[in-house]
């Protein structure tokens, strides 16, 4: 009989288990709900810093520019009004250093008092100017017209090819070059640590002396424990002059280095999982198809792969989504180059290693502070997306077989 | 020439001794059987019948630290000399294990599994082929409208005919079976004991039975096995009515075991 003290105890124990599920359950979701909230505040701002503002003179009929055009002005590559929907009319360029270029400094005053003045004087008189200033400097009667922007779009942020996100008047926030270079450099990693990880997995499970499997094994998964900053050193030391002298590149730092770093470290991830997975097909299995005359290798294709096949694919994704996310490595050794990649053996930049390299210097709830936190949403949607999509094949073929 | 009187034995065991690391599972086993006869063994739990029948298609090679002395001839020859091709001999010795072990597949390809690996492409042999078996192992009728499907899907006594059936295809010439009737019902093992006896034709079959009364039905021959050795074989006839041990009388009328 039990005591109603053991039911007590049995009673505390399930409750204790309920508890921490339930709070461990919301911690989660309270993670990714804050990494959201964040991220979307981005969707509010517009590509100029607050404190500073664009104005224009009040004849001018062009309403809106997009953070491009503003770049592409102020870069001196869009010169007349015309290419932005305006009048004919060439583009003057103000920003409030080039003050003195227009005033003497009796003019602007002993202490600057008369720039917000003169500001407005020179935005009234220039038909063709765009001005940009900090909004301190807007004078009492302003005599230009401020520009509203547009505020950033979730397509813009996602299309947009340009990651320069503390340009100076308008950031430009085009993640494109970074979801490439992630996608590039983790799926050529899986691209290279798949075969050799499974390879590498039948041969400890089923080919090599159990006596060297029994060394091999705890050397791979050692292999796991060592931190991502030394396989990044061996990558710049090793890897980046490797792939420079092999492809003969200007410079090594590239996305095959990146890929192939990762490849390394997901190998022993995809080793241990897989070679449980084989592990587990019974033996009654193996025994059947060579009671049938099937050579072991046909036995290894045609029976023993299949039937692990579930554990070989959650080996894949885990594989994938350390590589997706890891970010000390690769941004060591691929170059970090916001660029659309055309090939694996140009530099790239990852999304993981955008965000390391650049939010301890992004300023709090700021512009580029929230860009960040919403490309850590669209890493998030990606492993996501890419997990399930793994999942559902591998379903599929379980169901198929 | 007395020779001739005597018909060559298709498969023979010469004083086999097999151990499992230190264990001595087979203690001097000498058997012979001729071609298209069947011979029951039969003996208590971990005698050593399992691991005598895997003797004849090294099945016990894939275990680790087993060790084979004396012959095992297949058809004259010796199976576990350095130049026999396991993979061919296998070929020609059939299996079904105790439990049934069907593939992931579908029940098609389960079948068809023997031929593939033998690198039969003809889809047409094939098709008729599988047909051809799963009719042999009484099954046909049950899934010939659904053999895509995978074979998880059917019941216990139904994975065993397909796993019989998947054996048959290649058309072995003998055929090892391991207590294949010990998860049917009683309908199916006496659809299994009529094949086995049309199957003799062209087999030579070796069962592996708990059942007196099954290896008195389909067998020729039976052997009893004790602790892992041949304490007797003979005509089944003879060992179930006159047997010469009293081990095997007791054994027989289930007086022990
Ligand atoms: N893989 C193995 N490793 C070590 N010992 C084994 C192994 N397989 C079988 N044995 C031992 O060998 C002896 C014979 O086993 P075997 O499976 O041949 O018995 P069996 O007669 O088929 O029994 P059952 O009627 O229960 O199937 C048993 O004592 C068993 O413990
Ligand atoms: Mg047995």
């Amino acid at each position: 009989m039990k005591t109603s003290f053991q039911r007590f105890i049995e009673k505390f124990v399930e409750g204790l288990l309920f508890l921490s599920g339930t709070i461990t359950s919301f911690a989660v979701i309270l993670i990714v709900l804050f990494l959201f909230k964040e991220g979307w505040g981005l969707f509010n701002e517009t590509p100029v810093e607050k404190g500073s503002v664009i104005a224009l003179n009040k004849s001018n009929p062009v309403q809106e520019l997009t953070a491009q055009q503003i770049k592409n002005i102020f870069d001196r590559k869009i010169t007349n009004w015309k290419e932005v929907g305006g009048n004919k009319d060439s583009i003057i360029v103000f920003s409030v250093n080039d003050i003195s270029n227009y005033y003497s400094d009796a003019e602007l005053g002993d202490s600057l008092q008369f720039v917000p003045q003169r500001i407005s004087e020179l935005m009234g008189k220039k038909t063709g100017i765009i001005a940009f200033f900090p909004t301190e400097y807007i004078s009492k009667n302003f005599q230009g017209r401020i520009l509203a922007m547009k505020k950033v779009t979730l397509t813009g942020f996602i299309k947009d090819k340009e990651w320069f996100p503390t340009a100076q008047p308008a950031a430009q926030l085009g993640i494109l070059p970074l979801i490439l270079g992630t996608l590039w450099v983790s799926l050529v990693a899986i691209l290279i640590a798949l075969p050799f990880g499974l390879a590498t997995a039948v041969y400890i499970a089923e080919i090599a002396d159990a006596r060297v499997g029994k060394i091999l094994k705890p050397v791979i998964e050692l292999l796991a424990g060592i931190p991502s900053v030394v396989y990044g050193f061996f990558g710049l030391i090793v890897i980046v002059p490797l792939v420079q002298k092999t492809f003969n590149l200007p410079v090594g730092e590239t996305g095959l280095s990146g890929s192939l770093v990762l490849a390394i470290m997901a190998l022993p991830t995809i080793i241990t999982i897989s070679e449980d997975a084989i592990r587990n097909t019974p033996r009654a299995m193996k025994e059947a198809s060579l009671a049938l005359g099937a050579t072991h290798w046909q036995t290894i294709y045609k029976v023993i792969v299949p039937y692990s096949i579930s554990g070989i694919s959650a080996a894949t994704i885990l594989g994938i989504g350390r590589a997706m996310g890891e970010t000390m490595a690769v941004l060591m050794v691929t170059g970090n180059a916001a660029i659309i990649p055309h090939s694996i053996l140009v530099p790239m930049r990852t999304i993981p290693a955008t965000i390391a390299a650049e939010l301890g210097e992004s300023a709090h709830g700021g512009l580029h502070y929230k860009a960040l936190f919403a490309l850590g949403c669209v890493l998030f949607v990606m492993t996501l997306v890419i997990n399930l999509t793994v999942d559902l094949i591998s379903a599929r073929r379980k169901y198929s077989k | 020439m007395v020779k001739d009187y005597v018909k060559k034995p298709k498969v023979m065991a010469k004083d086999v001794n097999l151990y499992y690391g230190d264990f001595h599972a087979l203690k001097g086993i000498t058997l012979s059987m001729e071609e298209n006869t069947v011979v029951a063994l039969i003996g208590p739990s971990g005698c050593g019948k399992s691991t005598f029948l895997r003797c004849f298609n090294r099945m016990n090679d894939l275990i680790p630290s087993t060790r084979i002395t004396g012959y095992v001839m297949v058809d004259g020859k010796d199976i576990n000399d350095r130049s026999m091709n396991v993979d061919e001999l296998r070929k020609n010795i059939g299996m079904v294990f105790q439990k049934p072990n069907p593939f992931p597949k579908s029940i098609f390809e389960n079948v068809a599994y023997g031929l593939r690996v033998n690198g039969v492409k003809e889809a047409k042999f094939i098709e008729e082929r599988v047909e051809r078996s799963l009719k042999q192992s009484a099954l046909w009728e049950e899934v010939k409208d659904k053999l895509k499907k995978s074979a998880f899907e059917l019941s216990g006594g139904q994975q065993q005919r397909l796993c019989i059936a998947r054996a048959l295809a290649i058309e072995p010439s003998v055929l090892l079976m391991d207590e294949p009737a010990s998860a049917l019902d009683p309908i199916s093992t006496a659809k299994i004991e009529e094949l086995i006896y049309e199957l003799k034709n062209q087999y030579t079959i070796i069962i592996v039975t708990h059942n007196m009364q099954q290896a008195g039905r389909v067998s020729d021959k039976t052997a009893f096995f004790y602790m892992g050795e041949l304490i007797e074989c003979d005509d089944t006839k003879t060992m179930f009515t006159n047997p010469k041990h009293t081990r095997t009388q007791n054994y027989i009328t289930g007086r022990f075991g």
